[in-house]
């Protein structure tokens, strides 16, 4: 059956396997949109920005002070995340109470000059950045050539992702979270800090962007636009899942990387909207989201 | 340096028109990407090499008054066309300079030809500028996809690269390039065993390269530009493709996009190029004097509006007025240049700039004795091999 699609199956292993290795960098991204998005009911179009701030904090790591990937793989999310809660004491928690439009603005705007800034002082060709010594080098599948560190982004694309969904879904703090979201007078009556608890969200998702970053930072060019081109893919695969829904969004991730692994094969020239029309489709069938409870 | 004047000195005496040069106004605009893509390799660095060229011609000494403004055409023709037309209609620019983006330069060099001015492009690539849509205002100064196909192609489809498959950027650009390499290799006894057209801008290249290096060529031929070849070449290493024996051709890269890469991941590449920072101690010392406003070493394209700043200056100089764009480039199309940083160059009947292009390879990191010492010269294509020749209908000094 594979053959009448003209492609073998070795070749469709090898497609499926890099479809996902660029489905957890999805999956992690929209992730911390969905946090963000379902608990603080902002639209952090700054997120692409984030991400490119955590590989050139990693990269500044290396090359300012000589720390290298595995310290920077924590580091650079905690100080990206300290970026995102000044940003949000500072600014975005005085629009709260303001319609989604105005924190989506705001973003943008922060997106632009972020991204300004960094082009202006490290230029747009982009930083090199090596691949750990580790995992240098690959294995022979048989059917494709996988080299170790993407496999290593899949692996622990796979266990943030679940580890933040078991949090949110499944432990006390997790709990609390939601419940603020629903009621943050009320939770806030039973003595709980909710200003504080938004805040450390904020940061959180935001380091989740961070994360990515330093992930992509040895197998993508270090440049300042490499969030932008990113984001709205982002912001595509967290409507399909449903807005809000963290399981969704992680999902979603990884399947929306497969189905654009695959598109590569059979009609390159698709594959930069291939996503979009299943938006678009998915919109119109159902509007929620794939994950999603109707409103 | 000194050259450059004495020839243009006794070029000036031969014409025997004594000029008075403190009545001479010019007005220059740098048109560029200073935001996007190719804001390093043109830029800011390309008003900078153009001030320098006014600097070095001496032009306040000979009572010239020069000014140099810039803006940024974002890569898009509309933004392009607009500035252009309100620098040559409200702001009496004279002649438009780099304009990187084949679209934006074909727009900008119709426009020039309708205000009589005069685009000096050293960013774009597409050969159409000289072309199908060739005007008596446009000199195209540093380099194009014929020449960039003839220089690469030619020689990795000679050194034994036999069978290529090509990864091409899906626009203008990338199409241009990937056809003219074809022909190359066709001619050079090679053959296409396939081609893949990805998405202008893609931040993955794995699962192209896989298809690639399924096909079974000898040389997987990069057909776009930028952060694209960047990361093709990054994933291909990453991928086990080089070490694997398929050769990789960049068909077109600049000094910035390999200084992004770093020698580790980009040893052994070869490419063309019109200039190098590091060929020869004028160029050095030039290059030097780049760095020092820039904090970078200068690319082609840098070097490109430099010596056609130069040129031009020289040719208003000795037309004595740069008002009418047409005259001015007639008289740069008579001139024997020989550039400081080019060579002997010579301005064509269609505009198109012969000059030298010159084959590089990546130096691996143990030659590279510094994070701009990127290149060994492999060869010399002359001026006549490298471009195409000239289209008849195309020579303006005929009519």
């Amino acid at each position: 059956m594979f053959e009448l699609l003209g492609i073998s199956p070795p070749v469709l292993m090898g497609q499926l396997l890099l479809g996902l290795i660029n489905g957890s960098f999805y999956a992690v991204l929209s992730l911390g949109l969905a946090v963000i998005f379902g608990l603080l009911n902002i639209i952090n179009f700054a997120h692409g920005a984030l991400y490119m701030m955590g590989a050139f904090v990693a990269w500044m790591l290396l090359n300012y002070v000589g720390i290298g990937y595995w310290p920077a793989l924590i580091l650079a999310p905690i100080i990206v995340g300290a970026f995102g809660i000044l940003l949000e004491r500072t600014m975005l928690s005085r629009l709260y109470h303001l319609d989604h439009l105005y924190g989506l603005l705001l973003t943008f705007g922060l997106a632009l000059i972020i991204q300004g800034l960094f082009r202006n002082y490290y230029g747009i060709s982009g930083l090199p950045y090596q691949i750990p010594e580790v995992l240098s080098g690959g294995q022979n599948l048989g059917f494709m050539f996988l080299p170790n560190y993407r496999g290593w982004v899949v692996v622990a694309s796979i266990i943030v992702c679940f580890g933040t969904w078991f949090m949110i879904e499944k432990t006390r703090l997790g709990a609390y979270l939601r419940a603020a979201t629903e009621n943050p007078v009320l939770v806030g009556a039973f003595g709980v800090n909710v200003p504080l608890m938004i805040m450390l969200t904020y940061g959180f998702g935001v380091a989740l962007a961070g994360f990515a970053g330093v992930l992509a930072a040895p197998i993508y060019s270090v440049n300042p636009n490499m969030g932008a081109d990113l984001i709205i893919v982002v912001f595509a695969v967290v409507v399909i899942g449903g807005m809000g829904s963290i399981m969704g969004a992680i999902l979603t991730g990884y399947l929306l990387g497969i189905i654009e692994g695959l598109t590569r094969v059979f009609y390159p020239e698709g594959s930069a909207v291939v996503i979009f029309v299943i938006m678009a489709i998915v919109l119109m069938i159902k509007p929620e989201g794939l994950f999603g409870r109707p409103a | 340096m000194r050259k450059f004047a004495i020839s243009a000195a006794a070029l000036a005496a031969m014409m025997g028109t004594p000029v008075l040069a403190q009545d001479i106004n010019v007005k220059l605009g740098v048109l560029n990407d200073r935001s996007g893509v190719y804001a390093d390799l043109s830029g800011e660095g390309s008003a900078v090499a153009t001030r320098m060229a006014v600097e070095d011609f001496g032009a306040a000494e000979k009572g010239m008054n020069v000014e140099v403004i810039s803006a940024d055409h974002q890569n898009k023709p509309d933004v392009g066309s607009n500035i252009a037309r309100e620098w040559y209609d409200v702001d009496g620019v004279n002649a438009i300079i780099d304009v990187p983006t084949s679209s934006v330069a074909l727009a900008v060099a119709d426009i020039t030809a309708e205000k009589n001015g005069v685009l000096l492009d050293s960013g774009a690539g597409s050969t159409v500028l000289t072309r199908e849509q060739c005007q008596p205002t446009t000199v195209h100064w540093t380099y194009d996809t014929a020449a960039l196909a003839n220089g690469t192609g030619g020689a990795v489809t000679n050194a034994g690269g036999e069978k290529w498959f090509f990864l091409t950027a899906d626009y203008a650009f990338g199409h241009s390039l990937e056809e003219n390499t074809m022909e190359v290799v066709k001619q050079n006894g090679g053959e296409v065993v396939g081609s893949v057209r990805h998405p202008f801008p893609s931040q993955d290249f794995s699962s192209f390269l896989l298809q690639a290096q399924g096909s079974g060529a000898d040389v997987i031929g990069l057909a776009n530009a930028g952060g694209d070849t960047v990361n093709a070449i990054k994933q291909a290493s990453e991928f086990g493709i080089t070490q694997a024996g398929q050769k990789l051709a960049a068909l077109l890269m600049f000094v910035t996009d390999v200084h992004s890469l770093g020698a580790e991941t980009a040893q052994g590449l070869n490419l063309t190029e019109a200039f190098y920072w590091d060929q020869n101690d004028t160029t050095r010392e030039w290059s030097a004097r780049f760095e020092e406003q820039m904090g970078s070493k200068p690319t082609m394209v840098h070097a490109g509006a430099y010596s056609a700043t130069m040129a031009y200056l020289e040719a208003v100089e000795a037309v004595g007025s740069a008002e009418d764009g047409r005259a001015v480039v007639a008289k740069m199309k008579e001139m024997d240049i020989d550039d400081p940083l080019f060579g002997k160059t010579k301005v064509r009947g269609d505009g198109r700039v012969i000059h030298d292009m010159y084959l590089f390879e990546v130096k691996a990191p143990g030659e590279s004795e510094g994070e701009w010492d990127l290149y060994n010269q492999v060869s010399t294509i002359s001026g006549d091999d490298a471009f195409l020749p000239m289209l008849d209908e195309c020579d303006f000094t005929k009519k």
